[in-house]
Parts: C-alpha cells; structure tokens; sequence
C-alpha cells in the first residue's frame, strides 16, 4: 500500500523537540534579540548589505515554511522570488506606483503563481513534487527571458524607491532600512505564528504521518496546497522588497541557481528550526559579499561549505544550538 | 435506517493479476462486534483499505449506511463516521500523546483548521476532553511524552484513543492488540467492550481467544474470498476453517 509508506523518520531532529513553556521563553528572548540587533546593527554594518540579508533571509523562511514545516522540498522558489521581484519592479517604474503597492503587487503575483503551481504539484510525492516545481519554474525563468516586460538579459534596471506612502522618501539607506527591517520582522512574526496555529498543528500531523491524518478525516492535500501558497508568497514578499532595494529585478532571481541557493541557507541555518535560516542566509550572504574578490571561485568555496556542514552537523547550524540546549529554536 | 451500517457487494481488487480480495460480500449488523479473521495474506487489510478508501476497488460496490461509498475519498469517509486504524501503528511520532489524541478532536469538533493567524492557545479548549481520552486508555502518565518514545503496546493504545476522539459511528480496528503485553490486552478488550455500546466495530484480530469473547458475529477470509461465517462456535468447527488454519501453519 503506498500511503503505508509515510515519511516518519524525515522529519527534522530539531522539531521533534517538545515545545514546552520555557521553550516559549526562549523564543521570545530571541525575538527581542533580533530585534535589538536590526536595531544597532546598521551603526556597524552597510544597511544595503543588510538588507540584503534580511530580504535572503525572509525568503529562506518562506521556503523553510514549506521544507521544513510542510515536508516539501520544492526546487523551483525562485520563480515566486524573481516574478514577484519583477512585478514590483515593474509596477515601480513603469506605473509609477509607490513602493508599498509595488511590493504588494509583487507578493500577489508570487501568491497566484503559488496557487496555480501549487495545484499542478502538489498531489505529487517526494522527488516527483520537486521535480514538478523545478519543471514550472524553468518555464518561468525561459518566460523572463523572452517576455518584453522583464528586459531580457538586460532586466528591469533604474527601479525608482520613489517614496513610502506618497509621503517618505526611500532614497536613503537607513530609511530604507527601516522599512525592510519592519517587513523582515513582521514576516518573522507572521511566519512564527502559522507554525504556532491549529493550522500548524495539522502541517505537523500531516508532516508526522499523512495517511493517519487522512483517516482523522483531514483532507490532506488542502493543507499541503494552503502551506505552498503561504510560503510562495512570503517568498514573493521577500523578492518584490529586494526589487526596490537594489532597484533591479533580473534573470537571476528567477534562475535556478537562486532556487539551490536557498536550499542551501536552510540547510546551513538548519531546516525545520524557525530561526535557521536567518543564520543561514546571513552565512552565504556574508560569504558571497566578502569573498567577491575569489570570483568563481565563491561557488566552489560555497560548495565546500555546504559539504562541510552537511557532514560535520547535519541539522544546521541553528539546528545544533537546539540540540544542546535541548529546546527547539 | 436499517440495521445493516455496512455493507459491499462482489468487492474486488487485483494487484497486477493477483486477487487479494475476490468477490467479498460482507455484512456488518449495527452495533455489532463483527471479528474479520483469515490467515496471513487472506486480505484483510486489504479489505480494510477498501472500505476506508485507502484503495479503490476494481469491481464491486461499498454502501455505508445506505449510502454508497464506493468512489468516496478516504478523508471524506472519516468524516462520515467510518474509522481506522492501522496494522502498523499509526501514531504522530513527534507530537506528545495528548496532542495526537487532540488532533483528532480538532478535527471533530472544529472541523477544518485552516486558521494560520490564531495562537494554538485556542486548543487549550480540547485539553481536558483529550486528557480523559489518555486516561481512558490508561496513558495518563505519558501524557507529555512524545508519541515515538511510547512502547508498541502503548502506541497501539493511543491509537484507539485517538480513533474515539473523533466518536465515530462505526470503528474499523486492524490488529488492535498486537504486541501487547497480556494485561493491555485485557484492558484494550474491555475497553472495546465498553466503546461497542453504542458503535459498530469490525476488526481484525489474530487472537482468538480475545475474538472469541469479544465479536458477536465471526467472517472467515482466506485466499481474499469468504470461507465461513457464523458466531465463533459454528466458525470454529467448520472443517475447511480448521483446514485454512493448519494449511497457513496457524494455530
Ligand atoms: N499494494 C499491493 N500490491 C500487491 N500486492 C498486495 C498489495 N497489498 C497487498 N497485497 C497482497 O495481497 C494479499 C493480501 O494482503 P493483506 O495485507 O490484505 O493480508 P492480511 O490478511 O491483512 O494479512 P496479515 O494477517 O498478514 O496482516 C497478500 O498476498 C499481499 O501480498
Ligand atoms: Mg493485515
């Protein structure tokens, strides 16, 4: 019987932690950690290479939602990352919008994209599901190639910040800076939440054990589809934010490199812990920005990094804090 | 409604040429203990996977209730009272014992539970009527521990504790008491006694000492066709009952 064969042993030795209360404390200590960090980081670090974490990072979230809470491990993320980033960016420049209903626009484009996707993938299991997204997601990469709206190679370059509101203007950094920090925190918060819900409660069953969910009456392929499109558009949050920041959308954010690259701040950060990935992303982010010099030679340190962690502590970096203290983070 | 809860037809299903279940004709009286028992392989679970929409049969008819299910999707029929369990106890490994018992009633008393934005806190409502579920099944103790710590035995118990929060009509149990220790299995007896008050169980169970105290009315599989029906006494003296046994080598 193949529903016989549930995913019992894949779920991530992080979250099999009981959540108990202090393990609530914890989180909460982390919170105002984080927070006082977003807060003094920028007086020592450049804001635009922060916000570069922060919108990686919010997208590795997203994608951690999906891999870590919902068992899917989807290879095609940048497609919701990268269109959303180029509806914002063209929303911005070419319609003149202001940047929130840019960045709106982006997340909503990723949202239906999500759900569109999501329904072709979703009733299909393990490598197949991957395969699935990476299939569509190629689809979009070649659509951004050739559509006209996305600028071919050249992409949608001189995006205006413009100002938040019709009222603030974006064009300094630490302004700007705020604004990602805000939507960083309050997708943290948001994303925090879902796992903490009676819907997460339900993503945790499925994930522990699908067939025994079905025979309590859950119809399984809802909550799976409902966990896809809420990270699609935490991703494509994430994108249209990083659009107006760089003021650029580009092949890259939809190629499939991007795809492997959050896969790789995930697992880095440690999959299926909700902080994981913030670690992760700053990780790669730091190492891509630092080690510019090496050129290709980037990829290929990555890659021994990736080895390396995937060999020395397999459930990331975030991962292996929570084990020692015995709580999950 | 009739006094018959569940009922099927010619039920079939072919595995690549091979019958495991070959035109079963199955009645299940309301209210009943009805005990499915066959040597290994007669297709039992099989049967139960049809019946609970885990496969689709490729020829025959299921009506549950009157109503048939035959191209129902499995959560749909839960979701009409019809249960399972599974031979391979199915528990959620990673959550503690009280909340696989309280997933279930999520879903019962609160139907879906696509509410992302509220704090699992709302739960809290479940807990105590959750708690009395562990206890009933004498789990109280492990009530926090997580589900994949639980001894065989234990797991197979919270699974009937989770199958009755969700207080069905009818309980399809596969194997209810394997690898129990022998005071679990008189304890899960008489809990089963105590639940079949007012349900209808079907269950398929190897020992038969507990099939025979417990099951008011006994179906014999064997090679996925119906060999015997009867109360225990009549199925037990049937010869070609008796015959299947020792030709599978069971006692
Ligand atoms: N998915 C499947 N594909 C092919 N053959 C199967 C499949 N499922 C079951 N079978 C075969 O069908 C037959 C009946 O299996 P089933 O599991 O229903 O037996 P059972 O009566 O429950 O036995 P046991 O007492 O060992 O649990 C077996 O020969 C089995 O190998
Ligand atoms: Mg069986």
């Amino acid at each position: 019987m193949a529903h016989a064969a549930a995913p019992v042993d894949a779920a991530p030795i992080a979250a099999a932690l009981p959540e108990s209360r202090d393990a609530k404390a914890l989180h909460r200590m982390v919170f105002i950690g984080l927070a006082v960090l977003l807060a003094v980081l920028p007086f020592g670090l450049y804001p635009v290479f922060l916000m570069k974490v922060l919108c990686f990072a919010l997208f590795a979230l997203a994608f951690n939602l999906l891999l870590g809470y919902g068992g899917l491990l989807s290879f095609g993320h940048a497609a919701y990352f990268g269109m959303a980033s180029y509806v914002s960016a063209y929303a911005a420049k070419n319609w003149g919008v202001t940047p929130e209903v840019a960045i709106l626009a982006g997340t909503l484009t990723a949202a239906l994209l999500g759900l569109a996707f999501g329904a072709l993938a979703i009733r299909r299991q393990g490598i197949y599901f991957s395969m699935i997204t990476l299939a569509l997601a190629q689809m979009v990469f070649f659509f951004s190639l050739q559509a006209k709206m996305t600028g071919g190679e050249d992409g949608i370059q001189a995006v205006p910040r413009g100002r938040l509101f019709g009222l603030i203007d974006l064009a300094d950094d630490r302004v700007l800076y705020v604004l990602v920090a805000l939507i960083f925190f309050g997708g943290l918060l948001l994303i925090y939440r879902i796992i903490h819900s009676p819907f997460g409660q339900v993503l945790k069953a499925i994930r522990d054990n699908e067939p025994r969910a079905i025979s309590l009456g859950y119809r399984t392929t809802r909550y799976k589809l409902a966990v896809f499109v809420l990270s699609t558009t935490l991703a494509g949050l994430a994108g249209a934010t990083k659009a107006i920041v760089f003021q650029l959308a580009s092949l890259t954010d939809v190629h499939w490199s991007m795809s492997g690259e959050v896969v790789l701040m995930t697992l880095v950060g440690g999959m299926g812990t909700v902080f994981g990935p913030i670690a992760g992303s700053f990780v790669i982010v730091a190492m891509e920005n630092y080690l510019a010099e090496f050129g290709a030679w980037v990829t290929i340190i990555q890659g021994c990094v990736f080895v390396v962690c995937v060999l020395v502590f397999r459930e990331g970096v975030v991962g292996l804090v929570a084990r020692k203290l015995r709580k999950p983070l | 409604m009739s006094d018959i809860a569940l009922e099927t037809d010619d039920l079939t299903m072919e595995f690549k040429g091979f019958r495991a279940v070959n035109g079963v004709a199955l009645r299940v009286r309301r209210g009943s203990i009805h005990a499915l028992i066959g040597p290994n392989g007669a297709g039992k679970t099989t049967c139960f996977n049809l019946l609970t929409k885990f496969l689709t049969p490729t020829a025959g008819s299921i009506r549950y209730n009157g109503r048939d299910i035959t191209r129902a999707k499995p959560a749909d029929v839960a979701r009409l009272g019809l249960v399972r369990s599974f031979q391979i106890s199915a528990v959620f490994p990673h959550l503690t014992v009280k909340e696989n018992v309280r997933i279930a009633l999520q879903r019962h008393k609160r139907g879906d539970s696509f509410d992302f934005w509220r704090s699992e806190r709302v739960l809290r409502a479940l807990d105590a009527e959750a708690l009395a579920l562990v206890e009933a099944v004498g789990l109280s103790s492990f009530a926090d521990t997580l589900a994949v710590e639980l001894s065989y035995g234990r797991k197979r118990a919270l699974e009937i504790a989770t199958t009755l929060a969700l207080d069905p009509e009818m309980l399809l149990l596969d194997e209810p008491m394997a690898g129990m220790g022998r005071e679990d299995v008189d304890r899960t007896a008489e809990l089963i006694r105590r639940i079949s008050k007012d349900r209808t169980i079907l269950m398929v169970e190897h020992n038969l000492s507990v099939v025979a105290s417990l099951s008011d009315h006994i179906t014999v599989l064997a090679r996925g066709k119906i060999l015997a029906e009867g109360d225990y006494a009549t199925v037990s003296k049937d010869p070609r009952v008796v015959e299947a046994y020792i030709g599978a080598g069971h006692a």
